[in-house]
């Protein structure tokens, strides 16, 4: 089993639990495991085709799975996974020169 | 509301007139009062990584808050929010904070920096559920 770290915002979506116990031999595998569970939670993390969406940042441990082998990432029993909405922002471009 | 103490409010500000005239970034660990508001316990300062347009851009590494949400936990704090600077803008969100903001029910605290002084400093919710639909909505600031 791996644990699932839900970040505050989605929380509401897994009866309010910080973490969630999956199975699941692939981080892809373990996140479609976490929406079968809870499935109000699937279109915050997932585009209607299916793909996680560009601001959800997945980490298997300290590792963004992205530089590893993506969904197909192996998860080994104990593994933490993190779910990780981006944080960016900044002065608009328009008034950024003004 | 955001709840948070002198030493924190003053921490986050001084942050922006460090990174001056760049924009700073960081995060607030807390909890949700019984009210409703986020009660902040701590803060972490993290590192703007948009080394292309620091002055009107900030990102967080999310491995930096991988770290920052461990560490937490081991304090039972959760993230509550976060803080950037504007340098020589207003205390105000702009289009990119809005669309850049997916942290529902979270705080969004920005300082205006005025010619490297932090001046004003707002906070917003993150109101909404859905990406369609949000809005970044004033709220108070409590400094206890």
């Amino acid at each position: 089993m791996a644990k699932i770290h839900i970040p505050t915002p989605l929380r509401q979506y897994v009866s309010k639990q910080p973490s969630v116990e999956v199975k699941g031999s692939t981080v892809g595998e373990a996140l479609h495991g976490l929406v079968s569970q809870h499935p109000d939670l699937r279109r915050h993390l997932y585009t209607e085709e299916g793909k996680l969406r560009a601001f959800v940042n997945i980490y298997l441990n300290d590792e963004d799975v992205r530089y590893l082998n993506k969904e197909a990432t192996a998860v080994e029993d104990g593994d933490n996974i993190s779910i990780v909405p981006s944080i960016a922002g900044g002065t608009s471009l328009a008034s950024a020169g003004g | 509301m955001l709840r948070l103490g002198q030493s924190h409010y003053d921490a986050l500000r001084q942050h922006g007139q460090e990174t001056y005239p760049y924009e700073s970034c960081g995060v607030l660990l807390g909890h949700v009062d019984e009210d409703g508001a986020r009660m902040v316990t701590s803060i972490a300062r993290c590192t703007n990584t948009r080394t292309d347009t620091p002055q009107n851009r900030y990102h967080i590494d999310p491995g930096e808050l991988v770290r920052i949400q461990r560490e937490g936990r081991e304090r039972q704090e959760d993230i509550v929010g976060f803080y950037h600077s504007h340098p020589d803008h207003p205390a105000q969100w702009s289009e990119t904070d809005l669309a850049e903001a997916h942290w529902f029910g979270c705080s969004y605290v920005i300082t205006s920096v005025q010619k490297g002084t932090p001046a004003m400093t707002n906070s917003f919710e993150l109101t909404g559920s859905e990406e369609v639909a949000k809005k970044l909505v004033p709220e108070e600031i409590a400094v206890i």
